[in-house]
């Protein structure tokens, strides 16, 4: 146990769900409506998951009833949707270990050493955790964490070293412009003189480099050198040729990409990277533990967000009879059940 | 129908059938082409359908647009070359295409 997690909260809940994407949402509502109270856990900063992350400004067209909607417009009308189940959500924390307790409920740990207690487990982890491209660079593996970083959570560590960030966006111009007054140097390498990111970032970054504080390079790193634990130096390809440049820290920003992570470590019977479920309670090897969304799979399964909402539908019944096995459950329309229009707060 | 090729880093290549109006990277899926992730699914939000279009077809296929040059920076070892194959729509035009996939999409 580390110390992070002797220090942490512990929280008992009824349902944890994994992933604040689209389905993960939708669960909350359904579940809600059947009274559970949920905690949402996801790995991004935000919700949305994919839609939020990957295509925040594109159309989607086959959400039933709305002909053409945003990634960004669905996840903010499921937020307002859920709102009045008062979802608790825990961003930028991934849950790593998942362990089964004496009295049948779940013991959730995440990577920020918060603790959940819980009866239920809900994946909607879509593709898995979004985690940082790691460049296919001969030995880059054994550089990970001593000398490539794809963060930086103390500014202070990289006083005093030669500093290569890669990249163009936001997290390549944010941290070249925080890393510069620490550095010995800092090397911008970007494959072309053009940036996405925020034009004020660009415009200061280029004016340290006019001072001489920051070098910019364009073109690519093609190699390591180090002595397999630390880096001293890599390789930059340019449109004139290639030089070794003296590095012992380097921060690649090539996005996000989505790995299936601590999920494949939890015991459950997996095939192909994805959990295969049943088509009644869309629940997992493990009793108690539901995965819905793009993360499942069972005969016929399409990967389409209709198919979660579905799955979402589904497997809240079961997941009821779980927390309250006592509790008669009185299938109930929105439309007409007063019980259920209180819980929506609109009677 | 047009006919891609797709030239692998080991020198192997495919030769695939594709309806016109398909994107290159559509075609590749329906083969199963090895190397064209297509994590996204096309919507030009991954950059791992990457490929490098032979110079003799680089004419036919066009210039990325800009979100395409903006998503290519989230690739790999990209060349004049590079082209993402989920924006290139095929047509009778650039029917014989030839495509090299890159040794890693990441």
């Amino acid at each position: 146990m580390t110390a992070a997690n002797e220090n942490a909260e512990l929280i008992e809940t009824d349902v944890v769900i994994i992933g604040a994407g689209p389905c993960g949402l939708f669960a909350v509502f359904e579940l809600g409506l059947l009274d559970l109270k949920c905690h949402v856990v996801d790995i991004l900063g935000r919700a949305g998951g994919q839609c939020a992350e990957l295509y925040p400004e594109k159309p989607i067209y086959d959400v039933p009833a709305l002909p053409v909607v945003t990634g960004q417009e669905l996840t903010d009308r499921l937020m307002e949707q859920i709102k009045p189940f008062g979802p608790e959500f825990h961003f930028d924390e991934r849950i790593d270990e998942l362990t089964r307790e004496a009295d049948g409920r779940f013991r959730l740990v995440s990577d920020q050493g918060t603790v959940f207690l819980t009866k239920v487990v809900v994946i909607a982890a879509g593709g898995g955790s979004f985690t940082p491209k790691r460049p296919p660079l001969d030995g880059i593996e054994n550089y990970e964490g001593s000398s490539v970083f794809y963060s930086v959570r103390k500014i202070e560590s990289m006083r005093g070293r030669d500093v290569v960030v890669i990249g163009g966006g936001d997290s390549a111009l944010d941290w070249t412009l925080s890393l510069q007054p620490v550095a010995k140097s800092l090397t911008l390498i970007h494959r072309r003189d053009e940036f996405r990111a925020a034009p004020h970032s660009v415009e200061k970054m280029r004016a340290l480099v006019a001072e001489g504080k920051v070098r910019l390079a364009i073109g690519q790193v093609t190699a390591l050198q180090g002595d397999g634990k630390n880096l001293q130096s890599v390789t930059l390809k340019t449109g004139t040729g290639e030089e070794t440049l003296p590095c012992d820290a380097m921060l690649p920003f090539f996005g996000l990409t989505m790995k299936l992570g601590p999920v494949a470590n939890w015991g459950l019977n997996l095939n192909e990277n994805l959990v295969p479920v049943d088509t009644e309670r869309f629940e997992t090897s493990e009793k108690g533990i539901f995965a819905i969304g793009d993360i499942n799979s069972y005969p016929g399964k399409l990967k389409l967000i209709l198919s979660g909402f579905h799955e979402a539908a589904l497997m809240a019944q079961a997941a009821s009879r779980i927390v309250n096995p006592d509790k008669k459950v009185l299938f109930q329309y929105t439309t007409s059940s007063s019980s259920l229009q209180k819980k929506l707060g609109v009677k | 129908m047009a006919k891609i090729t797709f030239i692998q880093p080991d020198g192997s290549s495919q030769t695939v059938d594709a309806d016109i109006g398909l994107t290159v990277m559509e075609a590749a899926k329906l083969n199963n082409v090895e190397g064209i992730e297509a994590e996204c699914g096309g919507a030009c939000a991954c950059a791992t359908c990457h490929v490098y279009v032979d110079d003799a077809w680089r004419a036919a296929t066009g210039k990325p647009s800009d979100m395409e040059e903006d998503m290519l920076d989230f690739a790999f070892d990209v060349r004049e070359s590079s082209r993402l194959s989920c924006q290139m729509k095929i047509t009778a035009a650039i029917d014989g295409l030839v495509v090299r996939v890159p040794a890693k999409q990441f």
